[in-house]
């Protein structure tokens, strides 16, 4: 039988960025196969292509045997390829049976046809036990539901091929559980299912082959049945990964933060950060690990006092961190910053930087308050001296601070950005991704700043999807996988597979 | 699309095509209306600018809408589209009025004027506050609320005028100030302005978009503002508390709008009158919007719409079919071109820059 | 001057005749924004098709013809808006408010330009629409109060009133009850997940833009022929920013616009009544205060005080397709 889905040769490059190299795997038809990565390892590059979003550079694909160009999203569902997104593509205020309906509606009265879909609806519902009611509204429906419900579009659509990008993500352990009963109902029926994922523990509890990738290129592709966590994980991040940058004896002095307990829930009641607990002290890096999306950006705008948490003690210095009796979180980040709290945020051009201001402006922003004179005008001759010497401490290029920082590079704009929080003198510095769309040559500067800062007696909270930067920096390291902090390791223990295992959700076992 | 471009061209090129594109699609309409547009243009140049009484009312329209500019300008620079300067200049003249009749009789001119002004200041700021308080607070729109407020004074107005209407009076008007409440004319120092009534509040306008200035790009809180208005979440980051400076923004907007009515009461009529605002808060949306809130820009706008009132009026003295609303014509052309589209010329801006290359 | 029941009869007679200019321009409303576009821009066609259908009417002594062209303007407006909101993604509010400004003047000058009376048109006199009088009024006439309400409260209306009302329910059904409208809604709320199921965004935004240029030349036409038989500048006098309000105190769905703009014409009515009649209790009530109460209805709805007035999610964002 010809498998359902086969790669040869995929390969994509965006600019300089190769995400996909000469991806070759095979997806047998009626099974689940599991897609595993790290961020960047080039997974959802490649079912973007599948889906029609990409057209891939070179390679091809087939289906069933037969080579297949898909230009769009259109070409792919008729192919029978269907996708649910991490973000889902429904309206919010319209009925499940709208939300179906909406595209394909079959003419021009809805009525007409309404009571036919409902109906098919209800049947999908039964064979593939997805419990929905197509009369539901969307917004009245749990992520769990809404999630079912995305499936459900993609079967009325009579979809063959089903990819989940990181469906878990937003499910508790129960709806996950139900998730994959239905999985594992299509697999009966005769479909086969692309599960993306980076928690291991999904790949052995349902798939039966997977595929694991690194660096755009495909690293295995075998059975399930026939791996262990281990290999997993080793596959998953497991590649020599040295540390050369030269760094002082570890001495950590006074806790400079302390974490106990820390829950954060959204509206939904799902839980974002559970349980979260952790001590950092003066003259050390700690670095959070994991894949992105399972609560370290929560942390961090919690600690920065840009969020605020649902409950839990945060002390700062040996005081709680002044969250008050807040409804809302307005105007806190200066507060934290006037304690001693550096914040290098995770999204600059979001949160870090205005675009549209020059370089000089942005090295004050966040502390604009300081530089006025008495008659609260800026202090343009102090900000113009102290943007020089910064710029020139971090050899920020090119040297003109009256550039717009939107037209420097993004390596220059992450040295402005972290010369501004260094030059506050913090206690302790929140860096997030410090090297997200940096050029190498500039990663190294930063990282050597980073370890200077740590010298110098500074605590530093580290968030990083890279284990390149993770290894290069930490003393110790707290991996964080749905939420909460699956494990602690000293950079001593530094282990890829055991670190892998973490990330993938495998806790301290 | 127009971060890429450089700045001069975004600050210089593009608003004057815009402005020109106005002015050709007004052209085309008054030669549509059977009449010359270049004969209209030199008729409406000579009796605004050329002309030294003309010259003279195009300052004093100016001045009030330097103030309304000046509003619309503040607000919009935090993000905030403030449609309401019409409704916070009317409730503004009550303000006034109401400080006037209380003390035109007891105070020196020298306190009186200011009384006058704080009046103003302070209603237009308070109209102004709700609309402000429901989007910082409540999210609601501060462009459907401002609206609701413009017609919600339209009709106190309408109300508390009736009543302030001395006995025997026809006239839908307050009684007149005592002299004591007159703006010192500036035809007293240069008497061939002519019996005009361009007074200081001209000076005093100029002094407001001064004062504008420094305090946008050179003081902390101006840096607030602009950060506010160019990237909320950075702005939040940066430890800014925005609904506080939503509020506070609007307060200042409200209360420069109010300030425009001192020079059309204060300055010229001396009492409260119906629909005395006459537009001039939507003038300033145009103003806003081709000055690109920049003082200079401003008050170039404001000489420019206050020319195109004087001279409008003449020229229809003069021109039966172009009658002064040609000029609301023309001020909505300009907000179409200046605001919505302004970025109509940008691709081909872009496009003659890569070939100079 | 007493209440007596007569008066209470002709507000509601005034209310009939007052809301169709709001309902056509609330539909109108409605359609634009329930597909992401903001319409502040409704006065100004309202104007503009005011004008065009009144001089047309006049010029060829049949209304009809007046309403084609106010139809054509107001379509061509529309247009000219959704160009700059779509496809120039430009700012809808300022594009709204710059038609409304520029129409006020040109419709003034160019009414000033063909008929020299000072910016209006002549009087339509007999060239007006015809009313339509039910079957066996006359007969029922003598009959009180149930006479009262066949002949001249259901019925004697102008055949534009008829329109209004019946237009009420078919915009629901198109809305709620079509491929079109469903289509509409998903563009307005999420078009992403529109252009995801295979919706034309863009296009789908022109047409309901189109749409609402017809519907609300029908406000206009409605004003100038039938309520006062001549074009007056600014006769519209904030009626498109009322079918705004309308709009948002009726949470954008028809039947509670609908509801809205019948609101807004009673109070219309009851302000014109009320002056000078002395209520027990309360004694004269300005016309000016009772003009006030729907606006500050509406700040209060706006306020989230009263129910909550929730737009569609993706109003006033220009779509950009994000792959």
């Amino acid at each position: 039988m010809q498998p359902a889905v086969e790669f040869r040769g995929i390969s994509k490059h965006f600019g300089a960025v190769k995400a996909n190299t000469d991806v070759s795997f095979a997806i047998a038809k009626g099974s689940i196969h599991g897609l595993v990565g790290e961020n960047g390892a080039g997974k959802s590059t490649l079912m973007s292509i599948l889906y029609g979003y990409y057209r891939a550079d070179g390679g091809e694909i087939l289906l069933d045997g037969q080579a297949r160009r898909i230009h769009n999203s259109q070409e792919a569902i008729a192919l029978g390829i269907g996708m649910v997104h991490q973000h889902f593509m429904l309206v919010e205020n319209m009925t499940v049976l709208d939300n179906v309906m909406l595209g394909s509606e079959g003419g021009f009265k809805l009525n007409k046809n309404r009571a036919r879909v409902e109906q098919e609806l209800r049947d999908i519902c039964v064979r593939y036990r997805l419990d929905v009611d197509p009369l539901a509204t969307i917004h009245d429906l749990s992520v769990g539901a809404q999630q079912r419900v995305e499936i459900l579009k993609q079967i009325y659509r009579s979809a063959n091929i089903l990819i989940l990008d990181e469906p878990t993500a937003v499910l508790t352990a129960q709806e996950t559980a139900s998730l994959f009963e239905i999985l594992r109902l299509f697999k009966e029926q005769g479909k086969t299912i692309i599960l993306i994922t980076h928690k291991l523990q999904e790949i052995l509890d349902i798939t039966d082959t997977v595929t694991v990738m690194r660096g755009g290129r495909v690293i295995g592709a075998v059975p399930t049945a026939g791996t262990t966590k281990e290999d997993l994980a080793n596959m998953m991040v497991g590649r020599p990964i040295e540390n050369n940058l030269p760094r002082a004896p570890y001495n950590p002095g006074t806790p400079v933060m302390h974490v106990e307990n820390l829950q954060l829930l959204d509206d939904q009641g799902v839980k974002l950060l559970a349980d979260i607990g952790f001590t950092l002290r003066a003259g050390e890096i700690v670095a959070v690990a994991g894949v992105s999306g399972n609560g370290q950006s929560e942390l961090m705008e919690i600690l920065s006092g840009m969020r605020l948490p649902t409950s839990g003690k945060l002390d700062f210095l040996g005081k709680p961190l002044p969250f008050g009796d807040r409804t809302d979180a307005d105007g806190l980040p200066r507060t934290f910053r006037e304690l001693g709290i550096g914040h290098v945020p995770e999204d600059r051009l979001r949160d870090g930087v205005v675009k549209a201001f020059s370089v000089m402006h942005n090295t004050i922003f966040g502390y604009q308050d300081k530089l006025k004179n008495k008659w609260g005008l800026l202090d343009f001759k102090a900000i113009a001296g102290r943007c020089a010497e910064l710029m020139r401490n971090f050899d920020v290029r090119p040297n003109n601070h009256d550039l717009r920082i939107g037209l420097l590079s993004g390596g220059n704009q992450q040295k402005v950005v972290i010369a501004r929080e260094v030059l506050a003198q913090p206690k302790l510095m929140l860096v997030g991704q410090p090297t997200r769309g940096v050029d190498i040559g500039t990663i190294e500067s930063i990282h050597t700043q980073l370890l200077k800062l740590r010298d110098e007696g500074v605590a530093i909270l580290l968030v990083s999807v890279e284990l390149e930067e993770v290894r290069a920096l930490a003393d110790r390291i707290l991996v964080m996988c749905g939420g909460r902090i699956t494990g602690e390791l000293k950079i001593e223990e530094f282990d890829t597979t055991r670190i892998g295992l973490l990330m993938g959700g495998m806790h301290k076992s | 699309m127009n971060k890429d471009l450089p700045r001069w061209a975004t600050a210089f090129v593009m608003p004057v095509l815009n402005l020109l594109s106005a002015l050709l699609v007004t052209a085309l309409v008054i030669h549509l209306l059977g009449e010359s547009p270049t004969e209209s243009l030199a008729i409406l140049v000579n009796s605004a600018v050329v002309n030294p009484e003309g010259l003279s009312y195009t300052l004093f329209y100016a001045s009030t809408f330097i103030f309304t500019g000046l509003a619309v300008s503040i607000a919009m620079q935090a993000g905030l589209f403030n449609i309401g300067a019409e409704g916070q200049m009317y409730f503004a003249g009550l303000g006034l009025t109401l400080a006037m009749l209380a003390f035109d009789s007891s105070l020196s001119p020298w306190l009186l004027i200011p009384t006058g002004m704080l009046g103003a200041a302070l209603f237009g700021a308070l109209w102004a506050f709700v609309p402000g308080y429901l989007q910082a607070k409540r999210g609601s729109h501060v462009v459907v609320t401002t609206i609701m407020f413009n017609y919600i004074a339209a009709s106190l107005m309408n109300t508390v005028i009736v009543k302030l209407v001395p006995p025997g009076e026809q006239n839908p008007a307050s009684r007149a100030f005592s002299a004591a409440a007159e703006m010192p004319r500036l035809n007293e120092w240069f008497p061939v302005l002519g019996e005009t009534p361009l007074n200081i509040s001209f000076f005093i306008a100029i002094l407001a978009l001064v004062i504008y200035g420094v305090v946008v790009s050179r003081s902390a809180w101006g840096y607030k503002l602009r950060a506010t208005g160019l990237n909320k979440h950075a702005a939040h980051y940066a430890g800014i508390r925005i609904s506080k400076m939503i509020i506070i923004v609007m307060l200042i907007s409200g209360a420069l709008a109010g300030l425009g009515s001192v020079n059309s009461i204060m300055g010229s009529t001396h009492y409260l009158s119906l629909n005395f605002v006459g537009g001039a808060g939507f003038i300033g949306i145009a103003i806003a919007l081709m000055g690109r809130q920049h003082p200079v820009g401003i008050f170039l706008s404001a000489v420019l719409f206050g020319a195109l009132t004087q001279g409008g009026f003449d020229l229809s003295l003069e021109k039966q079919n172009i009658p002064p609303e040609t000029v609301i014509l023309i001020q909505g052309l300009i907000i179409l071109f200046c605001g919505a589209m302004e970025n109509l010329y940008a691709p081909v801006i872009a496009k003659a820059l890569k070939f100079k290359k | 001057m007493t209440l007596d029941d007569l008066h209470i009869g002709s507000i509601l007679v005034s209310t009939v005749r007052n809301a169709p200019v709001l309902i056509f321009a609330g539909m109108a409303g409605l359609f634009a924004e329930r597909s992401g576009v903001i319409d502040i821009g409704l006065e100004g066609k309202i104007l503009a098709s005011a004008f065009v259908s009144a001089a047309v009417a006049y010029t060829t002594q049949n209304p009809w013809n007046g309403v084609m062209a106010g139809i054509l303007v107001s379509v061509l407006l529309a247009t000219l808006q959704a160009y700059v909101a779509i496809t120039q993604k430009g700012n809808q509010l300022v594009a709204g408010i710059a038609i409304n400004i520029a129409m006020s003047g040109l419709t003034f000058v160019v009414a000033q330009y063909i008929f020299q009376q000072g910016g209006r048109t002549p009087d339509l006199g007999s060239a007006r629409l015809f009313d339509v009088v039910l079957p066996g009024s006359a007969a029922v006439e003598h009959i009180p109060f149930i006479g009262w309400l066949y002949a001249h409260l259901i019925g004697g209306h102008s055949v534009l009133v008829y329109l209004a009302f019946l237009l009420v329910p078919l915009v629901h059904w198109v809305i709620y009850h079509s491929r079109f409208g469903l289509r509409l809604r998903a563009c307005g709320e999420n078009p992403h997940a529109a252009d995801a199921a295979g919706v034309n965004v863009e296009r789908q935004r022109y047409m309901a833009m189109i749409i609402a240029g017809v519907l609300c030349s029908f406000s206009g036409a409605y004003l100038s022929i039938v309520q006062s038989g001549f074009f007056l500048r600014d006769m519209s006098a904030g009626a498109g920013y009322l079918a705004l309000t309308a709009m948002v105190f009726g949470n954008w769905r028809p039947l509670y616009t609908f509801l809205g703009c019948l609101m807004f014409g009673f109070f219309g009515a009851v302000q014109i009544q009320i002056e000078g009649v002395e209520l027990p209790v309360i004694g004269r009530v300005p016309g000016a205060l009772i003009q006030m109460v729907p606006y500050v209805l509406t700040v209060i709805v706006l306020a989230g005080l009263m129910a909550k007035s929730v737009a569609p999610k993706a109003l006033g964002t220009p779509f950009v397709k994000s792959r």
